[in-house]
């Protein structure tokens, strides 16, 4: 059966290791899809070269949109649709809504940026997440390279990962 | 990744520069009191809007008894012409405002210690200078109480607790009766407030204990390089932050909230102190981003005033959170004897717009400001809203005592702008002779190296 992906998976066992690794690596022009590491390991993120995420702006706008979803519809509804008097205040008044207001701006917020964090980071519900290696979630850091981003060769890549401190190299395919 | 860094020594030199800058918002400070009460005395800015707030005040007691007889009692007995009651006031306000930038040094160095903080190992030299002041506040604090009182503390005048002047027209204040205990045991209502000053001294001793205590072991550290030093440290640093709980709170009642004696509220410990965190972490911020920028304190870098950042970001909202749930509760109860607070500092004219500045200044701005990540790493926005959050917060202690002692006739004016320039200026000079007083990385500690690394 021909496989649509192949994948190169090298396996290391330590975090100083893999950090110089990624950098040599990435230096000598393999492109890297992926690491997994049972812990998170600083400097990571820099030597992959991933850009800052932007969940945090995600974050903003939910909470915008819940401020203001809150705000306009207690105005709407106990101004305007059916005023009621609660507890002798105005029907419009401010600081009675503002509880409401920042509760569903935290609830906005929070549901967005775990839904925005689900789908970018490809844990949608329907998505089986892949797993490279199980030892990834025990104690060896994973390092998957894709063969077909990268135009360099399968053997010579395999031997990068080998000189780099790579415990073990082996191939998966999808 | 693991190697380990060395660090030179580094010491901070209270320049001949810094000293005149010093001297010159000291002189600037005396000048504009000096000129603000020549004008006040001479009656230029009086009876703005004083009569119209009277009326507002009395209208809100109207229908409660034992305020009503104060209001009677406090226009007889409050003596001060209204000029010198206004510099009464600013002593106070400032006073209690600088201390809890003193203490609050000590607090952010304790809580580094019982939390065993790795990343602020670089940056603690500040706070604890800071913690200077914390003798002179308690100096000041008990020579200005002896000063102010009669026009500040309307619960110190004796008449209040006169039983044999009880009836409309009398001085006899039930209410102040009940609660002269607090003030008075064990002598009789209305004698010497022994408990209170003793609570006053008690506090400001053991504060001032827990710093040399904290302070010695940080400094025999830079000695001997023992780890012990830490761990002394920290145990007296958890012993005081249980008291600090307490007496912060005892503080807040004591020094600000009888003030407005008839008023009270369970929020106001934490609001004091929310306003005092806020406002030193900002102005630990600001001396930090100072010092940087004079080419001090090569080993902090963005992470160290990314955290710095967020902590004056955070407790913000926070100061928020305590400024609106006290309100909050308040509004929603309306009980006359509760919503006179708001009442006075909401619709009376020289405070209301401070009280909406307060909040655009203290959670709006900061808010904004500060929530991109950007912002809170880059010292030029640190430097712009620190001093906002400190002028905010200095507002915000302004509201809070101001309207109870001037009812309607205070104001911002040259004699508080004055006042709170020759605080800053003492304030600043303590703490930066301090500074230069012992090293200002702590090469022994055995944090350092964490914080070194510290990257976020």
């Amino acid at each position: 059966m021909a496989s649509k992906e192949n994948y190169l998976v090298g396996i290391f066992d330590d975090e100083d290791v893999l950090l110089s690794a990624v950098e040599n690596i990435r230096d000598k022009g393999v492109k890297i899809k992926e690491v997994y590491t049972p812990f998170p390991v600083h400097g990571l993120d820099e030597a992959l070269g991933y850009r800052r995420t932007r969940l945090p702006i995600a974050a903003f706008l939910f909470g915008m949109t819940g401020t203001i979803t809150a705000l306009s519809t207690q105005i709407w509804m106990l101004g305007f649709d059916w005023p009621m008097i609660i507890g002798g205040k105005n029907h419009f008044s401010i600081p009675p809504f503002i509880p409401v207001t920042f509760e569903f701006t935290v609830l906005l917020a929070a549901f967005g940026m775990a839904g925005t964090f689900l789908v970018v980071s490809d844990m949608k519900p329907y998505k089986w997440p892949r797993m490279f290696d199980n030892r990834s979630t025990d104690d060896k850091h994973v390092m998957a390279i894709d063969l077909a981003a990268n135009k360099i060769s399968k053997e010579e890549i395999s031997q990068i990962l080998k000189s780099n401190g790579a415990s073990e190299v082996n191939e998966k395919s999808y | 990744m693991n190697a380990t860094h060395e660090v030179s020594d580094e010491r901070y030199i209270f320049k001949p520069e810094t000293r005149s800058k010093l001297l010159i918002l000291l002189a600037v400070g005396i000048v504009l009191l000096g000129i603000g009460t020549w004008m006040a005395m001479s009656g230029g800015e009086e009876h703005r809007g004083g009569h119209a707030a009277t009326t507002v005040t009395k209208d809100m007691v109207a229908s409660l008894d034992a305020p009503a007889t104060e209001a009677a009692a406090g226009e007889e007995h409050h003596g001060s012409p209204a000029w010198l009651k206004r510099i009464y006031t600013t002593l106070w306000m400032n006073n209690v405002f600088f201390t809890g930038l003193g203490l609050i040094g000590l607090f952010f160095v304790a809580i580094q210690y019982a939390a065993q903080a790795g990343w602020s190992a670089g940056v603690k030299r500040i706070p604890l200078a800071m913690g200077h002041w914390i003798p002179f506040a308690g100096i000041l604090m008990l020579v200005i109480w002896f000063v102010v009182k009669g026009d500040v503390f309307h619960w110190t005048h004796a008449s209040l607790y006169d039983k044999a002047s009880i009836g409309p027209d009398g001085t006899y204040d039930e209410i102040l009766d009940k609660k002269g205990v607090y003030f008075f045991w064990p002598l009789d209502n209305g004698s010497f407030p022994a408990f209170y000053i003793i609570r006053l001294v008690v506090f400001f001793g053991l504060w001032y204990m827990f710093f040399m205590w904290i302070r010695k072991e940080m400094l025999a550290e830079d000695v001997d390089g023992l780890n012990t030093h830490w761990e002394k440290a920290r145990k007296y640093s958890a012993i005081f932050l249980v008291f600090f709980g307490v007496s912060s709170s005892v503080a807040a009642w004591d020094w600000v909230m009888s003030i407005d004696t008839h008023w009270f509220s369970t929020m106001m410990g934490w609001y004091v102190f929310a306003s005092w965190w806020v406002t030193g972490l900002a102005m630990i911020t600001l001396i930090v981003s100072m010092l940087k920028n004079s080419g001090y304190l090569k080993i902090v870098n963005a992470n160290h005033l990314h955290d710095l950042g967020k902590f004056v970001f955070a407790f913000s909202v926070f100061w928020t959170y305590i400024w609106f749930s006290q309100f909050m509760l308040i509004y929603y109860a309306n009980i006359p004897e509760e919503t006179v607070y708001f009442i006075q500092r909401r619709t009376v004219s020289p405070y209301s717009w401070i009280f909406f500045a307060n909040l655009i200044l203290n959670f709006a701005l900061p808010f904004l400001l500060l929530m991109m990540r950007d912002s809170k790493r880059h010292i030029g926005m640190l430097k712009i809203v620190t001093p906002i959050v400190i002028i905010g917060h200095w507002l915000d202690y302004y509201l809070m005592v101001t309207p109870g002692v001037m009812k309607g006739e205070g104001s911002i004016g040259l004699i508080e702008i004055g006042m709170a320039m020759i605080f800053l200026a003492c304030f600043l000079w303590v703490t930066l002779s301090s500074l230069a007083k012992y090293p200002l990385i702590a090469k022994n500690d055995p944090m350092l190296q964490e914080s070194l690394g510290h990257h976020i």
